[in-house]
């Protein structure tokens, strides 16, 4: 797929991957076997009829493929960009196990995108509105996706949003060069279109509980999401300069502080920027850092290359644009400055040990290895815990390790009747694809327990 | 979006702020916040909650007009609307029958001790609410307090009403006063607010002061509002904002609260004002 040159794009937030042409999308779907037992069906989380669109596609009827696609994904031009195509679908293509397997996820971009030039496909037929009232709590990936499965099978939907606008992670915490803001907003206005209502700047939990949600809904399905940054535990970490991801990301994307000063929420551009971490939030730390304007970008990981979490797509792009990776390395300590301010960082060498509980090998310290680094700013990308704000007000919901919410895998269920649950406040911190799959299960269990035996599949 | 009921100028620089928001007024609890945003792409303003009327559905906070943002709040008048007032946020400052308890209030926390005031009236205390400013024509909602039934004590800097003075020298004014509180609530500036930890710790009288750092979504996202209390990290949104005086790291917030210093200047620099600076 075309990209952006790495020089160029350094200098801009806009998209770094350019999406196919069409001739490329119908030449590369053109491979696809239209296998008996589709594997990539299998697996993928929300079950896409996958030689389905990639047939239409090869047809050149991109609005069948469109169609096809959004029977089972209302989010397909986000999904085309940020799913690991390379652990689902793509990964049971069994062209891929001689060479390259069909780009499904590619391919989804592009059926996307071609709807958003063309502006072909309605919302589909609505049925009469039932009786029943869903309350969703938080408009992310998993949010979303129960809202648009019920408002298609008639019930009335409103999502409470504790920002000020929609889309979770996908706006406050995907940067832009990956995940451009005005598709989040379109796939939004979709769900939208299909009778959804949103309620903006409303935090469940403060403005009202999700008891007093019961009191005026049938169900409540909570996807608050995993917002509560983790931070390293070492010293020095209050430093000034010493960011969470969630910070550095919400003030950029959210905030659109890369505009600042056009824009009011400030954003500092810092010189030698490390980012903890090696996961996708980390990746996208360091590109946007560098976007910024930083001279030297570290990522600082404690395991090797092979152990970055982060999908492979994501590193090489880093890779290219220059960020430069510490691989087996620890921070330890944070030095500021007499004013407060980050000036160092203290870090350890490490080793590979033995296997882990994960089957990753254990980064073991190496005994007087200390060195500093110089550095104007650090990012903090180890991970979230889910957003504690339901939990704390929500008598009798069964809250898991690391203030996650316990709720059934199939169903969504918690251990509140009427409440339902899932994406990362369930699971911890996991992908956009998964909170979706988790989404889609919790809008059947819900359609089975409210519309009762008489309630059809949902689509 | 949120209407603008009123937005005036109290006392020089402090402004209050009434907003349409029934739901937020609905749920508020004094020593709560809001989040309000002035326009789109403006930043996200915590402003702690001086009132609320439920059957109108309005919420009022003071604030004092000190950067671009509080700038853009201060140009709202009645009628405009703004893009957000998300809340109540925080969580509310425990009230319980405690015996005598001060309050000690300074510029946009005289509006936000004044809630509080009532409710503890209310529960059995007595209150008395010292009122601090640099001089007299910058103060404001004394009557309030009185009429909530607290004693009020003014402290100005210039001697213009009350006692001379600062809070600097609150172990003088209890003295004077023969005031021997059993809980001591402030809010206001950061200083004030360490002043009046530093002065209860040797006299022993358990303090709680309103974190007021730097935030963006008011909702335990971001980690900004990460305050060291007995050792610990805090966020102030979600573990807040009222916290242990005593147990606080005065000099790491002081220092947090400078973390965007010199950014946010830029703005200011750009409209043309505060161009000596």
């Amino acid at each position: 797929m075309p990209k952006q040159e790495p020089f160029e794009r350094v200098r801009n937030f806009d998209e770094v991957a350019l999406g196919y042409p069409p001739a490329v999308a119908r030449e590369e779907a053109g491979r696809c076997l239209a296998c008996k037992k589709p594997g990539c069906v299998a697996g993928c989380p929300v079950g896409v009829d996958i030689p389905g669109f990639v047939g239409r596609v090869a047809d050149g009827d991109f609005a069948a493929a469109v169609r096809t696609v959004k029977q089972a994904n209302a989010l397909p031009a986000i999904c085309g960009r940020v799913c690991p195509q390379e652990e689902q679908c793509e990964r049971s293509c069994v062209l891929g196990k001689k060479g390259d397997p069909v780009a499904v996820g590619r391919l989804e971009r592009f059926v996307a995108d071609w709807e958003a030039k063309e502006g072909a496909a309605d919302a589909p037929p609505l049925p009469p509105l039932n009786r029943f009232r869903v309350a969703v709590v938080g408009s992310g990936p998993a949010g979303i996706t129960v809202a648009a499965d019920l408002a298609t099978l008639g019930y009335e939907v409103t999502v409470f949003e504790a920002l000020h606008e929609a889309g979770g992670v996908l706006t406050y915490g995907i940067p832009e060069f990956r995940l451009p803001k005005a598709i989040v907003r379109r796939e939004v206005a979709y769900v939208r279109s299909l009778g959804v209502a949103l309620r903006l700047d409303y935090v469940v939990g403060k403005t009202r509980t999700v008891d007093r949600l019961l009191e005026d809904h049938d169900a409540v399905f909570v996807a608050a999401g995993a917002g509560l940054p983790w931070f390293l535990g070492v010293p020095g970490e209050n430093l000034n300069g010493v960011w969470s991801a969630n910070e550095y990301l919400t003030r950029c994307n959210l905030m659109r502080g890369y505009r600042f000063p056009a824009t009011d929420t400030p954003l500092r551009r810092a010189g030698r920027v490390a980012v903890f971490g090696g996961g996708n939030v980390a990746m996208d730390s360091a590109r946007t850092a560098l976007r910024l304007g930083a001279d030297e970008v570290r990522i600082v990981y404690r395991r090797s290359r092979d152990e970055l979490p982060a999908r492979l797509e994501e590193v090489e792009n880093a890779e290219e644009e220059g960020i430069i990776f510490d691989y087996l390395t620890l921070p330890v300590r944070l030095i500021g400055d007499d004013r407060g301010r980050l000036a160092e960082i203290e870090c350890l060498r490490m080793e590979l040990g033995e296997p882990d509980a994960s089957g990753r090998r254990r980064p073991v310290p190496v005994a007087g290895s200390e060195f500093r680094m110089p550095m104007d700013a650090s990012i903090c990308a180890i991970g979230n815990s889910p957003n504690p704000l339901v939990p704390m007000t929500t008598p009798g919901l069964e809250v898991g390790k690391g203030g996650t919410i316990v709720a059934d895998e199939e169903n969504g269920r918690t251990s509140r009747d009427r409440v339902w649950a899932g994406g990362d406040v369930v699971t911890g911190a996991a992908t956009v694809i998964s909170a979706m799959g988790a989404g889609r299960r919790a809008a059947r269990s819900i359609h089975r327990a409210l519309a009762g035996a008489g309630g059809g599949e949902v689509a | 979006m949120p209407r603008v009921v009123e937005q005036a100028m109290v006392v020089p620089n402090i402004h209050r702020l009434t907003l349409e928001a029934p739901e937020v007024a609905d749920a508020a609890r004094p020593g709560n916040f809001i989040i309000v945003r002035a326009a789109e792409d403006g930043e996200r303003v915590p402003l702690t909650l001086a009132d609320w009327d439920p059957k109108a559905g309005t919420v009022t906070s003071m604030f004092v007009q000190v950067g671009a943002s509080t700038g853009r709040l201060a140009r709202l008048g009645a009628g405009d609307e703004i893009p957000t007032c998300a809340g109540p946020l925080g969580n509310a400052t425990e009230i319980g029958r405690f015996g005598t308890v001060l309050l000690v209030g300074g510029c946009y926390g005289i509006g936000s001790i004044t809630p509080i005031a009532d409710a503890l009236a209310r529960a059995g205390n007595s209150v008395v609410a010292l009122v601090e400013a640099r001089s007299s024509y910058l103060l404001y909602g004394e009557d309030r307090l009185r009429d909530l039934g607290a004693r009020v004590i003014v402290v100005t800097r210039d001697g213009s009403q009350g006692h001379k003075g600062h809070v600097t020298r609150l172990t003088e004014v209890l003295e004077r006063e023969a005031l021997r509180p059993d809980r001591v609530i402030a809010h206001g500036c950061t200083f004030q607010m360490m002043q009046v930890s530093e002065q209860t710790r040797p006299l022993g009288i358990k303090t709680i002061v309103s974190m007021n750092p730097i935030m963006i979504d008011g909702t335990g996202m971001c980690g900004v509002c990460r305050v060291t209390v007995g050792g610990e990290t805090k966020f102030a949104c979600v573990d807040g904002p009222e916290f242990d005086g005593h147990e606080v790291d005065w000099e790491e917030f002081l220092a947090r609260r400078e973390g965007y210093a010199d950014e946010e200047l830029e703005p200011l620099h750009r409209s043309g004002c505060a161009s000596r600076f």
